[in-house]
């Protein structure tokens, strides 16, 4: 119970201190989430897009690849990339593996069926009613897509979010390919991991404390978007 | 003199089920035509194939300009307009909903901002600009879409049961904006309603959908 206490006392006094090891690993955290998050959503939404506005051939075992993907477990990602990224494996001679670049692409991998996917739900659900009314005011068929897009705006932010969350928590990817190297690939979930198993609680803890109010506020974000969502009507 | 159109012998059906047979009608410029018809007798259908947002199975819609037939392309679509029976009323403030044909024809931003105002207030709604739409009563959405198809000066405006569901205050505003664009305006104007009464006091022209086919009421 000391030990508690002490542990929680001293994990505080790193944050109010802006302790700066306690720092890098935050914005580190964030950086290759944000960036993987950016990529997936660069390369999801017009994919989701894609599979809701167009009879794309193949379309239904896409949609049902992409839902199996927001399921993937993280390790196998980091293994499978691992794999890649080896020294003795295809893509070995470029040396990304133990690299942030590295742990950006396999957060990437894991956000991108969950934006993908969501997209797709998100502007197959809008209401077709929102596309007639924009051909009705005269929208080429580049525009009447993208109002019917914009339509979905919110529901699809929400899914961005879910993305997030993803990233931000899974630590059996990055700690993979990412190695967990002190000042170069440590990331909070990696970190807490780690540093449990040595018993070392504080930075633990405060880490612990950060991850929790940052996936907090992504959980208030997410409801926020899909409530402003819900706010969609099609007219009575 | 303004668009003229016509349908000529067109037929329609869903999963073989005859909607329009044999639909011929000559609407002229300038006119108000009201059309009436029970539930599923295919009027809101004969209006999504007049908007060009739906194709027929056989005849045709021609819309003429001084005598010359127009190609049913982007430039034809954007003189006309359909005012849904479900609105379909954009998840964004009222302005932007009533911006939104402008913006897509490249309007400028002064222009935009000048002519949306005069539609809002047109309908009444100039209060409620900054209002998200989601936020409005029934009444309100559909004098919405009305605004929203208004601004862009269509030549043919058709408009889908505008006072269905809606009370009594709303009907008369609604009324009055389409009285009011009769006047100003050298557009055919066709609507929908259930309204005898209503019918008498806006057309000019008084139809009935029947067997598949417009008749003179
Ligand atoms: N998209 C559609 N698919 C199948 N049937 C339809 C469709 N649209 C209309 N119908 C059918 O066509 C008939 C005429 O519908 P509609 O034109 O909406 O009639 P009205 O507007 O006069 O009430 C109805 O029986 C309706 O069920
Ligand atoms: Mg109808």
């Amino acid at each position: 119970m000391q030990s508690i206490i002490e542990g929680f006392a001293a994990a505080f006094r790193l944050i109010v201190t802006l302790n700066p090891e306690l720092w890098r690993i935050i914005l580190l955290s964030l950086e290759v989430s944000g960036t993987a998050l950016m990529l997936a959503t660069v390369l999801g939404l017009p994919v989701g897009a894609f599979l809701a506005l167009r009879r794309a051939p193949l379309r239904g075992l896409v949609i049902s690849l992409l839902n199996t993907g927001m399921g993937l477990p993280p390790v196998a990602a980091g293994l499978f990339l691992y794999l890649f990224l080896s020294r003795s494996g295809p893509l070995g001679f470029i040396g990304l593996l133990y690299t942030p670049t590295a742990m950006i692409v396999a957060q990437c991998i894991l956000a991108f069926p969950i934006v993908a996917s969501l997209s797709h739900a998100a502007i197959a659900n809008v209401d077709p009613v929102i596309r007639q009314a924009a051909i009705t005011l005269g929208a080429t068929p580049i525009q009447e897509s993208l109002a019917v897009v914009r339509e979905a705006r919110y529901s699809i932010l929400a899914g961005v979010m879910a993305g997030l969350g993803r990233v931000m928590a899974e630590v059996g990817a990055i700690i993979i390919v990412g190695g967990n190297i002190a000042g170069y690939t440590r990331v909070m979930t990696t970190t807490i991991a780690l540093e449990t198993d040595k018993g070392n609680f504080e930075l633990a803890i405060a880490l612990g404390i950060i991850l929790l109010t940052i996936s907090f506020s992504i959980t208030v974000a997410l409801r926020f978007f899909q409530r402003l969502g819900q706010g969609g009507t099609s007219g009575n | 003199m303004g668009l003229e159109l016509e349908i000529i012998h067109v037929f329609r059906s869903y999963n073989g089920n005859p909607i329009l047979r044999d639909c011929s009608f000559a609407f002229a410029g300038g006119r108000t035509y009201v059309l009436q018809g029970p539930n599923g007798s295919g009027k809101s259908t004969l209006f999504r194939t007049l908007a060009l947002l739906e194709k027929s199975d056989s005849g045709r819609v021609e819309y003429r300009d001084g005598g010359r037939i127009l190609a049913a392309d982007l430039a034809l679509r954007r003189r006309i307009t359909l005012v849904l029976p479900r609105t379909g009323i954009f998840n964004t403030t009222v302005f932007k909903n009533v911006a939104y044909g402008l913006k897509i024809r490249g309007v400028s931003r002064a222009e935009i901002e000048a002519r949306v105002n005069d539609a809002l207030l047109a309908v009444g709604l100039g209060h409620k600009k900054w209002q998200r739409a989601s936020e409005l009563s029934s009444g309100e959405t559909k004098r919405l879409g009305i605004a929203r198809a208004m601004v862009i000066n269509p030549e043919v405006f058709m408009l889908d049961e505008p006072t269905a569901n809606i009370d009594s205050a709303n009907t008369a505003i609604i009324e009055d904006i389409i009285l009011k664009m009769r006047q100003d305006r050298q557009a055919i104007i066709l609507m929908i309603t259930h309204d005898p009464a209503q019918a008498q006091r806006l057309g000019d022209d008084l139809l009935l959908m029947q067997d598949g086919k417009i008749i003179p009421a």
